[in-house]
């Protein structure tokens, strides 16, 4: 279980978060979703140990982040930010490899060879393997992103924004590939995302943010109301149940 | 070599090997050539003459060369070095401050390994001050960062200029021996303390090289894989910064020849990982040094030309660099 507990974080003066507490039970998909400027991805950095939050603790199964040994938690928690910039030329292969450097500082054993082998099937990346990372698409190379976090062989995997820039078809395999992660490798993952239907369709929980706070938490049935929606989003938002399906109409 | 874009496992891993390989002989024959071409006369004068120098330009194209590297990495840019960040301006400035205060009489009585390892010190604190407020908690512009860069080491030179000229004519000959880069008044005296450093930092950046290899996917990255990240980029810092120190303390001043030295080893190994570019930058360094000196000195008859024609060439591969750079 990951522990969010009463963590702040302000800019100039500026909250950002507000004293945000928010348990995510071990299994399954949790969308976090939210308008613009809600804390969401700052949550998941301050999760992710990239940001520090001024008051509060993070803990993962009951161990804290802010003192656990850095190797540690990233045999256990993996983090995909939104832009993965590097200057480095990295290959495919490369880059999935490095998935395996909290288990082998980066010398890579047989075993490590076989991980990062069954992440690339497991995105449909082995013919790319060899190519350089600029010589991809942007979809390929979400999903070369995607691979090496599996690589990484953790129980949690926060996900930030990981359909930006996806078209519709990317976007709705990345979507089935987190569900399959979920459900066949037994992870806990959570996505930051801003497509409701798509949350509500792929996702076990759904987490509302708004203004730095969690303002509510539950499955999609419970979140996909009208009221609630339009609330969040100050703007008017219906919901329908089409085939078995909520879907936002806004 | 430039387009070895293996397309198997087995190729990825010997092709660098090959070229680093093809690379080290190159470089034993620029020390050959420097230390043969042009010899006459007794052999016991010769080689201790050319010895001590080769020594110097060897240290120094390895310090710069794996500095740069490293640094370009901790800092995720491939236009900045340590150099264009004002590194070495601000020895020079220390140099010019303590013959100015102590006077070039006390400054000469001062043994030249504890004013070495003082200045180091000092250049270890502003290095330290600089990153933490440039690149510490937000990620600024690259081009902030240049002109930050530059700025300081205008700002470090017109101090320095400003203590010249009203420094005593006398202490200022004695300055100005130790300012310019020249690569033929290698200082004899730092020589062997300036091995000792530079083989420790290098045995220590390839203790490092896996974690460099992490350190240059970006912060967040690392920080993802478990890697201290502020921890072991202020090693890496450190490391660099004794290494600048080093490098200026022996000739002088080079400012775009790390620049030059990296973007090489890019070009002509197109990998990430530290483990070759960090060798393949020092060869690429000491060919570049040794091969060119051995030229222009020998061959060409030219003096002190070595470091001119590096500046020159390296600045306008920076201005490439930075014009590719925007337009991407």
């Amino acid at each position: 279980m990951i522990g969010v507990d009463e963590v702040s974080l302000s800019y100039d003066g500026v909250g950002v978060l507000r004293e945000v507490t928010l348990n995510l039970p071990k299994g399954g998909v949790t969308a976090i979703i939210g308008p613009n400027g809600a804390g969401k991805s700052t949550l998941l950095s301050i999760i992710g140990r990239i940001l520090r939050a001024d008051g509060g603790s993070v803990t993962l199964d009951g161990m804290d982040l802010a003192t656990a040994p850095g190797p540690v938690v990233a045999r256990r928690l993996a983090v995909l930010r939104q832009d993965n910039h590097t200057t480095a030329r990295l290959t495919v292969r490369d880059l999935v490899g490095f998935g395996r450097y909290p288990h082998s500082r980066g010398r890579l054993t047989t075993e490590d060879g076989a991980q990062i082998d069954r992440a690339l099937a497991y995105l449909g990346l082995s013919d790319l393997a060899n190519r350089f990372l600029d010589q991809l698409s942007g979809g390929q190379r979400q999903r070369a992103h995607i691979a090496m976090i599996l690589a990484q062989d953790t129980d949690y995997i926060l996900l930030d924004e990981p359909l930006n820039n996806l078209d519709i078809r990317h976007a709705v395999a990345i979507m089935a590939l987190i569900r399959r992660a979920a459900g066949e490798l037994g992870k806990t993952i959570a996505v930051v995302m801003h497509d409701i239907n798509m949350a509500a369709a792929g996702c076990d929980r759904i987490v509302v943010m708004k203004e730095g706070q969690v303002t509510a938490h539950g499955t999609p049935a419970e979140i996909m109301t009208g009221p609630l929606l339009s609330a969040v989003y100050e703007t008017p938002i219906e919901v329908v149940a089409l085939h078995d399906r909520l879907l936002a109409l806004y | 070599m430039a387009d070895a874009v293996a397309s198997t496992g087995e190729a990825r891993a010997m092709r660098p090997a090959l070229a680093l390989a093809l690379l080290a002989c190159a470089a034993v024959a620029a020390c050959a050539a420097f230390m043969t071409v042009g010899a006459r006369g007794d052999w016991s004068f010769i080689l201790p003459f050319r010895g001590t120098k080769l020594a110097g330009l060897v240290l120094v194209a390895v310090a710069i060369g794996t500095a740069t590297v490293v640094f370009q990495t901790i800092t995720n840019n491939r236009i900045l070095t340590p150099s264009i960040m004002g590194f070495d301006a601000l020895y020079i400035l220390l140099q010019t401050a303590l013959v100015f205060s102590l006077g070039a009489t006390q400054t000469t009585a001062l043994d030249a390994r504890t004013m070495f390892l003082a200045e180091t010190a000092m250049l270890l604190v502003f290095g330290g001050l600089l990153y933490h407020w440039l690149f510490g908690a937000t990620a600024r512009s690259l081009h902030l960062l240049l002109l930050v860069g530059i700025v300081f080491g205008v700002f470090f030179r017109a101090i320095s200029g400003l203590l010249q000229r009203i420094m005593d004519p006398g202490e200022f000959l004695v300055l100005q021996d130790r300012m310019f880069a020249s690569f033929n008044t290698v200082n004899h005296e730092l020589l062997l303390l300036a091995a000792l450093i530079v083989g420790a930092v290098c045995l220590g950046f390839w203790r490092l090289h896996q974690v460099f290899d992490v350190l240059a996917l970006g912060r967040e990255a690392a920080i993802g894989l478990g890697v201290a990240h502020a921890r072991m980029v202020a090693l890496a810092l450190v490391l660099v910064t004794v290494l600048v120190a080093v490098s200026t303390a022996l000739v002088g001043p080079i400012s775009f020849f790390g620049l030059l030295v990296a973007n090489l080893a890019y070009l002509l190994f197109p990998t990430a990982r530290h483990a070759v570019l960090l060798p393949a930058s020092a060869l690429i360094g000491v060919i570049a040094l040794v091969g060119g000196q051995t030229v222009l000195e020998r061959v060409l008859s030219y003096d002190t030309a070595l470091s001119v024609v590096i500046e020159f060439i390296g600045g306008i591969a920076f201005i490439l660099l930075v014009v590719r750079g925007g337009a991407r």
